[in-house]
């Protein structure tokens, strides 16, 4: 039983110190952060935003891609973004710098209803 | 996208080759066989007569007057289904010209535009000026409210309305309200009119004497056809309670690029073709997207809306032709 207890210390330990120099490796990382930030997408075809519900990190910058024949916009039901009318091939984008729910939806075809989860 | 939806399309194609007993399928066949349909209202009670060729038979038993409907024009729309589409409007301004009685002025019942550019209203212009009737009635559709919340709509088309949009004239004895319910819409709704205009509309029809002929016009329909693709509006019930007391009401709608007609007492409701191009039957498709068709049956499923009105009879006759007829 001792043996055991002293393999785990010997495995813990170590484990504990890289975790403790990883942490201090990727917050100094976090403090030179390279714009390779996290992205998302989402399609717009046939009248739907596809994925429905996008669940992204925080800092993620989202871009809707319109693949539709028809014009589509993408804008929040409480103000917090807004695309221009976006044409077949057409992109808009835009970084969620804070957690929270974000619906929005197509203010031409109001049907058409999408949710940012950002956490 | 591409290969379901063109078996869907060719599907509905073979359908209609068989020819479909029900209503809607007899209603699609008029339109791709060319034929018209003959809504008559008199004193109330509909009665309907489909005829072939014999549409100039008609407008020669001598209207009191008549005017055109034409609709979603989608200037600047170039993708496969009408990559023409200021030609194609051509086609139906030529066929207005031809008519054997000269409307007395024309409604566009809204998507002037694609992309609510001023090229695109620009071309329209261009086309409207060689019609014979020079008074047109515009509303706007969805299309039009795109860059500036209707801004540029208003200055080009909105002399005389009020709000968004909206306004009301009389012709002959018959009373045009134009109502816009393409504005502010919500999220997971269909078309809205808002309580302004409501407001408005009720005071404008206040004293009218319930023998007077009432014509509403408005992009999207004022009877809900299909929710989820948003073919409704959603205070519209409001709207129609006001005219209720009307002994002749007619709707007259565009938005969906086909034709849809239901009779509710002594309410028509009636919407036109496109000039630009079609749209799937509801829940026939993935989406209600342009419709892509075989190019020599583009004509068919494109067209204007005659309506001629008989003082005596106090009926509005409405005739729906496909631009190849």
């Amino acid at each position: 039983m001792t043996k055991k207890i002293v393999c785990l210390a010997s495995v813990a330990l170590p484990v504990l110190i890289a975790m403790v120099l990883l942490a201090a490796a990727s917050s100094s990382v976090a403090a030179n952060a390279q714009p390779s930030a996290a992205t998302a997408g989402v399609k717009i075809d046939n009248f739907v935003f596809g994925p429905q519900t996008i669940t992204v990190p925080v800092g993620t910058t989202v871009t809707w891609t319109n693949a539709d024949d028809i014009p589509h916009t993408s804008v929040s039901t409480e103000g917090v973004f807004k695309s221009k009318v976006l044409d077949t091939d057409e992109k808009f984008s835009y970084t969620f710098t804070k957690a929270g729910t974000y619906p929005y939806y197509c203010t031409i075809h109001p049907k058409m209803t999408g949710k940012v989860v950002v956490q | 996208m591409p290969d379901k939806k063109q078996d869907l399309i060719d599907q509905s194609l073979q359908d209609l080759n068989n020819d479909g007993v029900d209503r809607r399928g007899f209603l699609k066949c008029m339109a791709w066989a060319g034929t018209g349909l003959v809504w008559t209202m008199s004193g109330g009670v509909p009665v309907s007569k489909a005829f072939a060729k014999s549409y100039g038979k008609h407008a020669d038993k001598g209207a009191d007057f008549t005017f055109v409907q034409i609709s979603d024009s989608h200037i600047g729309f170039n993708k496969p289904a009408n990559p023409d589409v200021a030609a194609t409007l051509q086609t139906a301004i030529n066929k207005i010209n031809e008519m054997p009685q000269k409307p007395d002025f024309i409604i566009h019942t809204g998507d002037l535009s694609q992309l609510s550019k001023p090229s695109e209203f620009d071309t329209l212009d261009q086309v409207l000026k060689g019609a014979s009737a020079k008074q047109i009635y515009f509303v706007p559709g969805e299309h039009d409210m795109l860059t500036d919340n209707g801004e540029q709509y208003l200055q080009r088309y909105g002399k005389d309305t009020k709000g968004t949009g909206w306004s009301s004239f009389d012709h002959k004895g018959v009373h045009f309200v134009g109502l816009v319910n393409v504005a502010n819409l919500k999220a997971g709704g269909m078309g809205s009119l808002g309580h302004e205009q409501l407001e408005w509309l009720e005071n404008d029809l206040k004293g009218r004497s319930t023998s007077t002929p009432i014509v509403l016009f408005a992009h999207i329909p004022l009877w809900t056809i299909y929710p989820d693709w948003g073919w409704g509006t959603d205070d519209s019930e409001q709207a129609l309670s006001y005219v209720k007391r009307f002994g002749s009401v007619t709707v007259l709608n565009g938005h969906i690029h086909q034709i849809m007609q239901k009779v509710e007492g002594k309410v028509s409701f009636h919407t036109a073709m496109s000039t630009a191009f079609p749209q799937p039957a509801p829940g026939t498709a993935p989406s209600a997207g342009p419709m892509k068709v075989p190019a020599e049956q583009l004509q068919k499923v494109l067209g204007i809306t005659d309506v001629n009105y008989l003082v005596s009879g106090r009926s509005l006759a409405v005739i729906d032709s496909p631009l190849s007829s």
